[in-house]
């Protein structure tokens, strides 16, 4: 098996060797190590994506709006991801940001999932069918589970989260009650030499 | 008493990282303290009667236990090369996580001795090969076999029966990912899994010089004096491979100096120094004089530091014995401002080094800063803006951005991977080929790049914006924001320029290794020794840490 270090320095050198400058290589290395330790097929995509480039070119998004599309060609996924990843911080305000015709958009999901740990939001990625919770960079739920190439997302959508609970009120209070049950009564002589006890605030 | 860092503009010169000597803070030290009390054992050592087989080293501590795996190999004279293109080794060896199974000794037999272009797996931490010191070897096997301890000043001339000629870790050839064994407490401290390897073949090197004598003459024969053992280590031959290690790794690279910093900077405000610290300060410091002099090179760069650093520090002791008083408040602030007016840089840091000696309750918990996560620092904080990233590039890039990169002479060499073995190496762009797959270590000539093109922008503009427009600079940027926030992070020098000495940068890595006695055999690689001195597997428990300056050659 091989080695996160070696997939990430293998990634980095053939994303150089591709054309793409030193830093964008980087960041490819990174999120194709990401991508393989979450059990995504990142080698597999980079691969093929890699041997499409040779015939066939891309457009680069640079530029992230709430609505994108490629003028004639398929958005390029790691220059969209970078700019996306780049960009965060000013899109954090948007709700929904969608991309019509990405391609090989594995390849781009990495730069969201960062980009979910920078903002410190959870993001939904869809793409078609397929459908990603990214959770800070620390974990994807997804119902993508086998090993394919997704050769293009028509249509990839991103929303933007809020921190909100995944409970109601009321279950977090039955929760909590019962970690009541691990807490002991004070007594009133306890309570009397408690921190603070005796002296006055006003002070 | 206020005293401040030393400025990463002087201690970032490559000529003071090449002079930095090793200390209590090198990992070789530190992973001794660190195994003193783990039970050593040999566990297996099935060697024919000229020394080939397996052996099998371990180091155990409640549930924990690493295990060295070793194979020695016949070796016909024409197949022993130290050159790291070489395919066949006397020795091979793997760390193993755990104690290793029939199967994995099975395993390993077939991948180890392959190096480079076996497979390991995650269960495997450390990977290394070595050769013999022909010469020293069966001098020391002959005389052992014939009822004789060997000369003495033969041994001292190399100080090694075998040389490594690389260590392999952190997820290299299919071993583990670092990832997967950070949070274990007794590695800590980095490259301590590499350490322990090399202490293991120094023991193996011995027990084979000891059987092999035993069969060639069984009634005659006698073990290896233990204290000629003491005093030999493991060579190493070593090339460029490192030098761009230290420029890759920025985080690394703060955190060792930084160590080092702070360690002198608490020194040097202690107000009153003990008479038994100034007394081990001192005995060292007249100890260490037979490193020097037992120092031996035939590179004249070398042997220019060895006597400048000898003159100085005889020097130096005469100040210290006949006008100084360490009675007097901050005496080790003096002294190194004194040092600093009247030694020369390769003498500064050795007495840097020696002024750490008795101070563990400084340096210990220093030690457990000396690793790094470079992935916390990857991500570039794009919504700073031109003018925050141009007033970081003037207040810590300063030295960098006085080089004048239209001239030849400052653009003159690159740093490439080779195809044959993937190793670094560096040539004349000018006179070979290959600089357009250079790899991206100039940073001083991308720093001046990167500061023209912030000129041309609009000071208000964010990071996100400019990189639009300047992709190439990407990986530079990247690196300044680490600089902000990690003052020792980078070499304050040209690593492209004609003058460039590449043996610095691979002294400054050795000297945090904590090798002894350098000695180049090009401006492009050295040969060093490990654990010379150092104690036995079965001395650890009680063992001084000074023992570095108690080599007998």
């Amino acid at each position: 098996m091989k080695s996160l270090s070696e997939i990430e320095t293998v990634a980095k050198r053939a994303s150089k060797a591709t054309g793409y400058s030193w830093g964008i290589s980087e960041e490819v290395g990174k999120n194709i190590r990401l991508l393989e330790m979450f059990g995504l097929p990142g080698i597999r995509n980079l691969n093929e994506y890699f041997d499409k480039r040779k015939e066939q070119k891309f457009e680069n998004l640079k530029l992230i709006k709430n609505e994108n599309k490629p003028t004639t060609l398929q958005y390029c996924p790691i220059i969209s991801g970078t700019s996306f990843l780049d960009q965060i911080k000013s899109l954090d305000n948007l709700k929904e940001i969608q991309f019509k015709e990405i391609a090989y958009p594995l390849l781009f999901l990495p730069f969201v999932s960062r980009a979910s740990e920078i903002i410190g939001k959870r993001l939904f990625l869809k793409l078609d069918n397929n459908e990603f919770l990214l959770s800070f960079n620390n974990n994807i739920c997804s119902n993508f589970i086998n090993d394919e190439i997704i050769k293009t997302a028509n249509i990839a959508t991103i929303r933007l989260l809020e921190n909100n609970d995944s409970f109601s009120e009321k279950e977090w209070n039955q929760l909590y009650k019962l970690s009541e049950d691990t807490f002991v009564e004070e007594s009133d002589s306890l309570k009397n030499t408690a921190a603070g006890a005796g002296l006055t605030d006003n002070d | 008493m206020e005293i401040e860092l030393r400025n990463p503009n002087i201690v970032m010169k490559l000529s003071r990282l090449g002079s930095f000597h090793q200390s209590k803070l090198s990992f070789l030290r530190s992973f001794l303290r660190e195994f003193k009390n783990w039970e050593y054992k040999r566990d297996l050592f099935e060697l024919n009667e000229l020394g080939y087989g397996t052996a099998v080293y371990s180091m155990r501590k409640n549930s924990r236990v690493y295990s060295l795996i070793c194979f020695a190999n016949e070796l016909q004279e024409d197949e022993r090369s130290d050159r790291v293109i070489a395919t066949k080794w006397d020795a091979a060896f793997a760390l193993h996580d755990g104690v290793p199974s029939k199967q994995d000794i099975e395993r390993l037999r077939e991948q180890v001795p392959k190096q480079e272009v076996g497979r390991l797996s995650c269960k495997e931490l450390t990977l290394s090969r070595a050769n013999k010191s022909v010469r020293i070897f069966d001098h020391v096997v002959e005389n052992l076999s014939q009822g004789k301890q060997p000369d003495i000043e033969k041994l001292s001339k190399v100080g090694y029966l075998y040389r490594t000629t690389a260590v392999y870790g952190s997820g290299k050839f299919g071993l583990a990912d670092r990832f997967r064994i950070k949070n274990r407490k007794e590695i800590c401290g980095p490259f301590r899994l590499e350490m322990m390897l090399v202490y293991f073949v120094r023991q193996f090197t011995f027990d084979q010089v000891n059987h092999i004598a035993k069969h060639k003459n069984p009634k005659k024969a006698v073990t290896l004096d233990l204290s000629i053992s003491r005093n030999l280590g493991i060579g190493n031959s070593t090339g460029l491979g490192m030098a761009p290690f230290i420029v890759n790794h920025p985080v690394l690279l703060n955190n060792w100096i930084l160590a080092r910093e702070n360690a002198l900077r608490d020194i040097r405000k202690i107000k009153f120094v003990a008479t038994k610290d100034s007394d081990l300060f001192k005995t060292c410091l007249k100890k260490s004089i037979k490193n020097i002099t037992s120092w031996n090179t035939d590179s004249e760069f070398q042997k220019k530091k060895i006597q400048s650093l000898f003159n100085d520090l005889n020097k130096f002791i005469q100040f210290i014995e006949a006008d100084f008083d360490f009675s007097k408040e901050f005496p080790f602030n003096s002294i190194y401002l004194w040092i600093e007016k009247n030694l020369d840089e390769e003498c500064i840091e050795y007495i840097v080094s020696m002024m750490m000696e008795p101070y563990d309750d400084i340096i210990n918990p220093l030690i457990n800063q000396m690793s790094a996560e470079e992935e916390k620092y990857f991500n570039i904080p794009t919504h700073r803006t031109v003018a925050e990233l141009k007033e970081i590039l003037e207040k810590k890039y300063s030295e960098m951005l006085k080089i004048d990169f239209s001239q030849k002479k400052n653009n003159q060499k690159f740093w490439f991977i080779s195809k044959n073995k993937e190793e670094p190496r560096i040539s004349d762009r000018f006179k070979e080929s290959g600089s357009e797959l250079e790899q991206p270590l100039a940073i001083a000539r991308d720093v001046n790049k990167l500061y023209e093109n912030l000129s041309r922008s609009k000071n208000s503009s964010t990071i996100d914006k400019f990189l639009l427009n300047n992709d190439d600079l990407r990986h530079i940027v990247r690196r300044i924001f680490v600089a902000e926030k990690l003052p020792y992070s980078e070499i304050q020098d040209n690593v492209i320029g004609h003058s460039l000495m590449p043996i610095d940068m691979l002294r400054l890595k050795l000297s945090f290794f904590g090798v002894l006695k350098f000695d180049p055999k090009s401006d492009k690689w050295l040969r060093i020794n490990m654990f010379q001195g150092a104690p036995l597997p079965d001395e650890l428990k009680n063992h001084k840490d000074q023992w570095i300056y108690n080599s007998l050659n």
